[in-house]
């Protein structure tokens, strides 16, 4: 186990440079981000000067980036156009976007796996059908949608809630957001957790579970649901890496101001400083995510072991 | 404009920025709902909030708040008066002096002096500071001293700036330049408080001005809470306890808090709103005149369209731009067809012209075709229109006007948009001479001047010349304005040098922008300024 842990680690770090390298370059050909600083007019040519040299940008993209990849293992995130500290930006962006996923995540597993129980004992009723159907219409409808049209009728029509969430983003506002991040996949959840019950709830050991006499609840819960989770758990644990970084649009119409308003500001102003840093992160997530649920597959299946 | 003295309330004169709450609105602060307090949307200024580092409106609106300069531009007429100053004269164009009225303090309790004001030019100026406005000061005589071209400063201060008194500096410019005292209306001329070069950073966490309103709250990124400041000396003291900006990420979010009543001002509607604001905002949605001019321009550096003939393709592509349709039907009239090259917030006698511009800036089909065929037809055969993609819906208008020339030509290849990802992108190719077909332009006024609408960008090598035009001609008819002492001849001078822009036509004038805003039932007494940031401190809560 220990010895599989630390394989993992070592794998994650020619991941972690080429994702960042990429990233870093992709920032960089989009352009000279400087001219953009100055709106409508032209930089007076000293003072660009003066700021590119400031921000490093007069020198190659390798020494861009190595200088970089430096500063980032003392902790230096570098420094937005206006000012701040990256590190200060992503002090304040994660904890309202990891809040979001954090929502978001629950109602995934509450009601998704809920759902996907029910629907996977019941095949074939109406329930089922009701269900499948009501899936089928949230994944066809895009987030924009779904998140624009919850908005306008629970925030302006019904007044239920405040179309925008405020600055300090509590966990109550995001009640909705996270409901709207949390759709499209709360409806892959119901259905793989479906279709992994209804597999398994005709194999032998639930049978022999029935057979020796357990009750209902035992028999579904530690035999049936546990053996049934590890494709769900698998979608589930990629999800919060996606969730997090894919939370743009849910942000952007919610007026969240998360890691996707940040990054979406860093990439409208070519800010190489946010936007690498930023997804710095979210790589080093998505990675420790990928991580913990290959060990959770150990959890959940005795008879996966990791040597 | 000597600041009427008003019943000062000496409670609260103690602690100026805690207690401005407490008296003036008489409510705490927080969201929309509060009493006396203002909600209103934002943008997340670009660059730190320093006043000659700020050139956008999201920052320009919060210096609006919190600073005061020498002369304020009226918020109805956009006329430069006199504000700290008492009074700025000159006897020849070139040498002001400036006395200052003695009763201004920043809200810390520091007296604004004649000091206050050179030492913050000389910091805006230097090239060291990295203050993006700091061509404002070019005027000033030593301004190639302290911010030259190229290579490192060779002195720290402006030479032309010298403090007589407390009250009274003077200042020699490099030029003459009679209209300069109504530059100095643009916020990076404004004085700054002693803490600022003392502990800058906790400055910029909370900026300290000696304006109508002190900065309670900065949460940097999402909203900034700013209260009436009780002692303020000046005569346009808030009328309403206090305004609470929230940054908003897409303004749709903001008009949808606006219409929930979550919000009570949005100054900036989306085009996509535009159809429905009457029905959602009956008469609390203002549209007005910006100091803001749409243009195409077109590349001189590239031979094809420095030709005499070029001209007459220039003039044939104008004529054939369906102005009135695309800004009915596009913009909804948030913008006004333009017939010269300046902006109606000048007035007539600021130097706006309607009309100047003539039958060239008018649709007309046939004649269109004919000019454009006379001059040899479209350098290249085609014409791109480059914009930038990501903000402010160009798409749609570079398409229309594509459209509209299309149709003139009979050629639907005739013209085609050039999408670029970005601004910054758009912007770094426009400024280093890549484009090689025409660009989108506008252009926002620093000041109220007839001046800025030419000078900076049609004269010889001026800094915002990006096409690289140049005539003798004009820049003769700039020169001799601006050395003009009397105004009004110097505002006709300038016309004479725009009807060579008639002539050439350098860049094809579009439309004048319009400032759109919309407000709550809960406010009144809203209107935007010639820049089209709103009036706050006129603002009145119900």
């Amino acid at each position: 186990m220990g010895r599989y842990v630390i394989r993992r680690l070592l794998q994650m770090i020619p991941v972690f440079f080429g994702t960042t390298l990429l990233i870093f370059l992709m920032v960089y050909v989009m352009g000279d981000p400087i001219a953009g600083l100055c709106g409508d007019r032209q930089c007076d040519p000293a003072t660009a000067a003066q700021l590119r040299a400031e921000f490093g940008l007069d020198k190659s993209v390798w020494h861009q980036y190595l200088s970089y990849m430096g500063n980032i293992f003392t902790g230096d995130f570098g420094t937005a156009f206006n000012g701040q500290k990256v590190t200060e930006l992503m002090a304040t962006a994660f904890p309202i976007t990891i809040r979001l996923t954090v929502v978001a995540i629950v109602f995934e597993i509450v009601i998704g796996i809920s759902l996907g129980v029910v629907t996977g004992l019941r095949r074939g009723r109406p329930v089922d059908t009701g269900v499948l159907i009501l899936t089928l219409v949230v994944i066809a409808v895009p987030t924009f949608v779904t998140g624009l049209l919850l908005q306008l009728l629970l925030g302006v029509e019904w007044g239920i809630i405040k179309p925008s969430v405020s600055s300090e983003a509590p966990l109550d506002e995001l009640i909705v957001p996270g409901l709207v991040l949390a759709s499209v996949s709360l409806a892959y959840v119901t259905r793989l957790t479906r279709t992994s019950i209804a597999e398994n709830a005709r194999a032998d050991y639930v049978r022999t579970a029935v057979a020796k006499g357990l009750p209902r609840r035992r028999v579904v819960v530690r035999h049936l649901l546990r053996n049934s989770l590890i494709p769900v758990v698998t979608f589930i644990g990629t999800d919060v890496g996606a969730l997090m970084g894919g939370a743009i649009v849910t942000e952007r119409i919610f007026n969240i101001h998360g890691v996707g308003y940040q990054l979406y500001q860093g990439i409208l102003r070519q800010n190489s400083q946010t936007v690498v840093g930023f997804v710095t992160v979210l790589v080093l997530v998505f990675l420790a995510a990928n991580l913990i649920v290959d060990l959770l597959y150990a959890v959940l299946d005795p008879r996966i072991r990791y040597a | 404009m000597r600041g009427a003295t008003r019943a000062r309330w000496a409670v609260c004169a103690a602690a100026v920025a805690l207690t401005a709450t407490a008296c003036g609105g008489g409510d705490s602060g927080g969201g929309g709902g509060a009493d006396g307090i203002v909600s209103s949307s934002w943008g997340d200024p670009q660059n730190p909030l320093e006043p000659a580092n700020t050139n956008e409106v999201q920052g320009g609106k919060v210096l609006d708040m919190v600073f005061r300069g020498l002369v304020r531009y009226d918020p109805k007429t956009g006329e430069a008066q006199n504000e700290i100053a008492e009074k700025i004269e000159s006897k020849d164009s070139q040498n002001f002096t400036i006395t200052i009225k003695d009763n201004w303090t920043f809200s810390n309790g520091e007296k604004v002096t004649a000091k206050s004001f050179v030492d913050a030019w000389n910091y805006g100026a230097a090239l060291k500071n990295n203050q993006k406005n700091a061509y404002f000061f070019q005027y000033i005589d030593g301004y190639d001293k302290v911010h030259p071209e190229s290579g490192s400063a060779s002195a720290a201060t402006l030479s032309g700036l010298k403090v007589v008194n407390g009250t009274t500096f003077t200042a020699k410019l490099s030029q003459k330049f009679s209209l300069w005292p109504d530059t100095l209306g643009y916020a990076a001329f404004v004085p700054l408080p002693k803490v600022f070069y003392t502990d800058h950073d906790a400055w910029l966490s909370k900026p300290v001005g000696n304006g109508p309103y002190t900065i309670e709250e900065y949460a940097k990124g999402s909203s900034m809470n700013l209260r009436r400041w009780d002692d303020y000396p000046g005569a346009d003291k808030a009328q309403n306890g206090g305004i609470d900006l929230k940054v908003y990420t897409d303004n749709n979010t903001a008009y949808t808090d606006l219409t929930a009543g979550n919000l009570d001002l949005v100054d900036d509607v989306p085009a996509s709103q535009l159809k429905n604001v009457k029905a959602d905002l009956g008469d609390r949605y203002i549209n007005t005149p910006a100091g803001i001019i749409q243009t195409l321009s077109f590349p001189f550096y590239e031979k094809v369209w420095d030709t005499p003939d070029a001209v007459k393709v220039r003039k044939g592509l104008s004529m054939a731009i369906n102005r009135d349709q695309i800004t009915d039907q596009i913009f909804q009239k948030t913008r006004t067809p333009a017939s010269d090259w300046t902006s109606p917030v000048l007035g007539e006698e600021g130097g706006f012209k309607e009309g100047l511009c003539g039958s060239a800036c008018e649709y007309d089909k046939a004649e269109a075709k004919k000019l454009i065929e006379e001059g040899g037809g479209i350098p290249g055969g085609q014409l791109k229109i480059s914009y930038n993609a990501d903000t402010g819906s160009h798409k749609e208008w570079v398409d229309a006007v594509c459209n509209s020339i299309n149709n003139v030509m009979g050629n639907n290849k005739a013209c085609v948009g050039g999408p670029v990802g970005t601004f910054a992108d758009f912007r770094s190719q426009v400024s280093t001479q890549k484009l090689t077909g025409a660009w989108r332009a506008g252009w926002q006024m620093d000041y109220p001047l007839i001046q800025n609408f030419l000078q900076p960008l049609y004269y010889t090598n001026a800094p915002s010349n990006d096409g690289k035009w140049s005539d003798q001609k004009f820049d003769d008819l700039v020169d001799k304005a601006n050395a003009e002492s009397d105004k009004a001849k110097a505002v006709t001078t300038f016309q004479d040098a725009e009807k060579v822009l008639v002539e050439q036509m350098p860049v094809i004038p579009l439309w004048y922008q319009n400032g759109s805003a919309g407000y709550s039932d809960r406010v009144e007494n809203v209107s935007l300024n010639p820049f089209s940031v709103p009036v706050y401190d006129q603002i009145k809560v119900k």
